[in-house]
């Protein structure tokens, strides 16, 4: 894929490109429908019940079922909301959830684009998504959603800044914004992966991946039982669908981030494992980190806003910067 | 021209949170709340009034709908006051399974609460383990009397039917189990940091409040006052046995979460008791007449239900129906507390405090 | 006034149907009557009029009423009664000897009941052990609030001997203050405050506890039906502002003073005070 990028764009190009991405679309979506799957099967484990287990065999196809449901809903659309906004609020928080996924490397040679400032692409674009639901909220012309909306803002920006600044310290090591070579970086076993380096920078940034993505205990934007729903409140059909995708999206992208960043992409664990294929072992150590979010959310309750603003500005952006210089003075002895 | 406004918001009727159909009128301003007013009567019946022209046997149903989380004690409410306004002597038998009973209700009815207030708080999964332990104690009941939730057990004079064989062993078994599980309980919940920030020192009010507002059950204890119907003013045969009443300190939501599940200790603590002293055979009812005609005159009779304390005011003239039946609802009474609770809170707050006070909305209204 | 009516039949297992049952308890309950006035004879005459008498008639009124109540209440009696005439005549001999039994051991009762209200009659009852505790608060209140406050002072047996005060309306207010503050009395629990619709008057009820003592009262203030007027206590105990409210809503008993007078339980723009016994609701067919 890397040499197709540097040849001049042609018609043949754009439409390797665009059957790649296609395909790429595919995988995301399997995966979000079988995350979904398994999120609500893990989870109902945890609470001592069983899961989805009518539709299709072990309720393979709930999710299907679900997502069929809700495309076929009617299309509601509150009558004083606005219109235009209300409309491309979703397709404003989905977007960007799929295109960060460009500059992700599943494998060795498996990545859409290799990009030398990766790291600053994926916050850059992952920022937008807050843009729309705020804007939903507002569009939705309902105060419960306005609030959520609003909640999120406040939430969705006090995290970005601790989630990128305790990648710094991983950047600084590598030298680079380029996720292949970051992930490259940590080959030779799982002491060369960059969380037991950069444990307290893999700590921030697991929870404010959790908090990026408005999760359990995070996610007052959609508190049901505060705000009945939140940001998302007046939407229903497919509408509903997309802010749930690009939910789900998020997951998958979060969790290839930090297994690419922190736990060494695709290398496996110990050197003589190499014969079994990088992207085995990129799974493995993605879906291990998928149903640690999701066995967070089975566990704990829910983090109040304030606390959760205390959280993110006094606790989790100083441990990020006490990290950053922590590994320059590391850095600078080591030379 | 930038203005800020207060928003005025209408948590409810229909809400996940506010625990039945139960609307608070919150005046906000950003997430802080100036001003709540609690409006209710979505699920007012008409008990009050329908019982006029019934008789006391037929009110008994009537009375399990008002608190339908804890149905065995409204039904004793009821009998015990016409008991007491006749002076009916009730059996060994009939007693004990009332105190069986409502000991069982209580627990039941406060894993209802504590299943859902953690739910209402983000917490998930304990909902489902407390639905799937009272599963249990329905279950029991279901084979007593007939019903998972609106049992119609009692009667005046006694309880309706016996228990059947091998339900006591089945008690027996089911306190053993809960120990077990109340301990998993606290250990899973009671220590967590986000669930201890979350309600600590949040709904807080002093003694004085709480005795002011006629406040009752676990809200009056949990700010230091001791204060049990089943101690104070025993009742049934609650006398015989040992149980200790927990008592907070503070006055905040955690205080009112631990004296709960010490509550529930304590219940069980009775019921192995109870279970072990059961009579071998004995009458169910006792020498009642089929039309139940109290004599003229008027009384108040109150007991310790899972939310405080519910009475029965019954003025009654001679004949076999009521002339005045009031009944005093805990759920109504410690609601009053929640406008002045809520002043300077934040909307997560509000659920957090209405879910601690622990009402059914059913009995708000009658 | 109760009355003992298990038949021995009722405690035996059940023999044969349902409807052989019921057919023993018609035939048992038709003899029963005619063998309760045979078998009262025998029993020393009391006088006509005592309330012994009364009662034993009115018990045996009530015998023949309930059973009145049960044959026409159970469905299964009158065919029960054709199927009699098919049964054995030997059955109808042992139900006759088991329906004799029955009503000479029903009247043995009666009478021994008879004999102990007699003696109850005969013998004062002894004074409550609450009379002191009502009768230092009826002074504290005469002395306290007003000499003619106290319109009725009397010791409720039946709820565990509860001293009831009944106070003038207009000092009301007065009382209820005094109650709370002074140190003897300290009645700082309100427990409970009930509305009652007398057809001539209307009456607040408001029961009170104090906490320190665990004393329990009973106050009660009345007033007239037409405009129904009582102070609000709202200021003294915080308890009584939705339960005057509740009140209020359901009976109309207006209650001066009270900082948000409103309907509570009906919706705002309901007409009529639905709990009270003229009380006729919009329509009265359903």
């Amino acid at each position: 894929m890397g040499d197709l990028l540097h040849e001049n764009l042609s018609w043949r190009l754009v439409g390797i490109f665009s059957f790649w991405a296609a395909v790429m679309m595919v995988i995301v979506l399997v995966f979000v429908t079988y995350a979904i799957y398994f999120e609500r099967k893990v989870i109902g484990w945890m609470q001592a019940r069983k899961g989805p287990n009518r539709v299709g065999p072990l309720g393979l196809l709930q999710t299907v079922a679900d997502v069929l449901k809700l495309l076929i809903k009617e299309d509601t659309i509150p009558k004083k909301a606005d219109r235009p906004f209300f409309i491309l609020a979703p397709v404003i928080v989905f977007v960007p959830s799929f295109a960060v996924i460009a500059t992700i490397p599943f494998a060795e040679n498996l990545y859409h684009a290799s990009l030398n400032v990766g790291m600053l692409y994926y916050a850059a674009l992952s920022s937008i998504s807050t843009i729309g639901i705020v804007l939903g909220g507002w569009a939705s012309n309902n105060k419960y959603a306005l609030l959520g909306g609003m909640r999120s803002a406040a939430q969705m920006i006090s995290y970005e800044i601790p989630l990128v600044i305790s990648v710094v310290g991983v950047i600084m090591m590598t030298g680079t914004l380029n996720l292949h070579t970051i992930a490259s970086a940590q080959a030779g076993g799982f002491w060369h992966w960059n969380f037991l380096p950069q444990i307290v920078g893999f700590i921030v940034f697991i929870i404010a991946a959790v908090s990026e993505l408005n999760r359990t205990p995070f996610d007052l934007p959609e508190a049901e039982s505060e705000l009945v729903a939140g940001y998302h409140v007046e939407y229903s059909g497919f509408r509903f669908a997309f802010f749930m995708l690009a939910e789900y999206v998020y997951v998958f992208a979060i969790a290839s981030l930090a297994t690419v960043l922190f736990l060494g992409g695709w290398d496996a664990p110990l050197p003589f494992l190499n014969f079994i294929p990088g992207i085995v072992w990129f799974i493995l150590k993605f879906a291990s980190f998928v149903f640690f979010l999701f066995w967070i959310r089975a566990t704990f309750p829910r983090i109040r806003i304030d606390q959760l603003m205390g959280l993110g500005w006094k606790v989790l952006l100083p441990l990020a910067l006490i990290n950053i210089v922590i590994t320059a003075v590391y850095m600078e002895i080591a030379k | 021209m930038v203005r800020t406004e207060e928003l005025l918001l209408n948590v409810g009727p229909q809400h996940p949170s506010t625990h039945g159909v139960f609307r608070v009128v919150v005046k906000l301003d950003g997430e802080v709340i100036t001003e709540a007013t609690p409006v209710m009567g979505y699920l007012h019946r008409g008990t009050e009034k329908l019982a006029e022209d019934l008789t006391y046997t037929q009110i008994i149903p009537y009375t399990d709908r008002m608190d339908y989380v804890s149905a065995m004690t409204n039904n004793y409410v009821l009998v015990n006051a016409v008991e007491k306004l006749m002076q009916i002597e009730i059996p060994e038998r009939a007693q004990f399974l009332r105190l069986i009973v409502m000991e069982l209700q209580r627990i039941a009815s406060h894993m209802v609460w504590w299943g859902t207030y953690l739910l209402d708080i983000g917490a998930m999964s304990p909902f489902l383990f407390a639905f799937r332990d009272r599963e249990q104690i329905i279950n029991l009941f279901n084979e007593l009397s007939g019903a998972r939730l609106t049992y119609n057990y009692m009667r005046v004079g006694g309880v309706k039917w016996d228990a059947p064989d091998g339900w006591i062993d089945k008690v027996r078994r089911f306190v053993s189990y809960m120990k077990e599980k109340l301990e998993e309980y606290h250990a899973l919940v009671s220590g967590n940091e986000i669930f201890l920030s979350r309600i600590k020192g949040v709904g807080k009010y002093s003694a004085q409040d709480a005795i002011d507002f006629g406040l009752s059950g676990a809200n009056l204890r949990c700010t230091g006052v001791k204060r049990d119907l089943r101690k104070d003013e025993p009742y049934c045969i609650y006398d015989r046995f040992e149980f200790d009443v927990p008592v907070g300190t503070n006055g905040d939501c955690y205080d009112r979460y631990m004296v709960r599940l010490e509550e529930m200790r304590q219940s069980l603590r009775i019921l192995e008791q109870a279970v072990e002293q059961f009579p071998e055979g004995g009458e169910i009812m006792g020498k009642v007449s089929r039309v139940i005609r109290p004599p003229a005159g008027e009384i108040y009779a109150a007991i310790e239900s899972p939310r405080g304390e519910i009475g029965c005011y019954i003025v009654s003239n001679g004949k076999d129906k009521p002339y005045r039946l009031k009944f005093r609802r805990p759920s109504f009474v410690n609601l009053q507390i929640l406008p002045k609770l809520l002043v300077g809170e934040t909307m997560t707050n509000l659920v957090t405090i209405l879910g601690s006070i622990d009402i059914v909305v059913g009995e708000v209204d009658c | 006034m109760s009355e003992d009516n298990r038949n021995p039949e009722a405690n035996k297992p059940p023999v044969g149907n349902e409807s052989a049952k019921a057919e023993d308890k018609a035939e048992v309950s038709a003899v029963a009557n005619a063998g309760a006035e045979i078998g009262a004879k025998p029993v020393p005459e009391p006088e006509r009029g005592t309330p012994a008498q009364q009662r034993a008639d009115q018990a045996a009124e009530l015998q023949s009423a309930d059973k009145a109540h049960k044959t026409t209440g159970e469905p299964s009696d009158a065919p029960a009664a054709e199927r009699k005439g098919t049964d054995g005549e030997a059955k109808d001999e042992l139900k006759d000897a088991k329906a004799k039994a029955a009503a000479e051991a029903r009247a043995r009762a009666a009478a021994a009941r008879a004999k102990k209200a007699q003696e109850e009659a005969a013998a004062p009852k002894p004074p409550s052990p609450k009379q002191p505790l009502l009768d230092r608060l009826v002074q504290l209140i005469k002395t306290r609030v007003a000499q003619d406050a106290v319109e009725e002072a009397y010791i409720n047996e039946a709820n565990d001997h509860l001293p009831t005060v009944v106070i003038k309306n207009e000092h009301w207010l007065a009382c209820a203050k005094m109650l709370k503050s002074d140190e003897q009395l300290q009645l700082n629990y309100l427990r409970n405050v009930a509305g009652v619709d007398y057809e001539t008057h209307m009456e607040t009820v408001y029961h009170l506890q104090s906490l320190a003592t665990s004393e329990n009262f009973c106050f009660k203030v009345r007033t007239d039906r037409n405009r129904p007027s009582v102070a609000s206590v709202t200021s003294v105990w915080a308890t009584a502002n939705w339960n005057e409210r509740e009140i209020y809503d359901l009976l109309g008993i207006d209650f001066p003073g009270h900082p948000d007078l409103r309907r509570i339980l009906m919706p705002d723009d309901w007409v009529g005070h639905p709990l009270r016994k003229d009380y006729v609701p919009i329509d009265p067919e359903v």
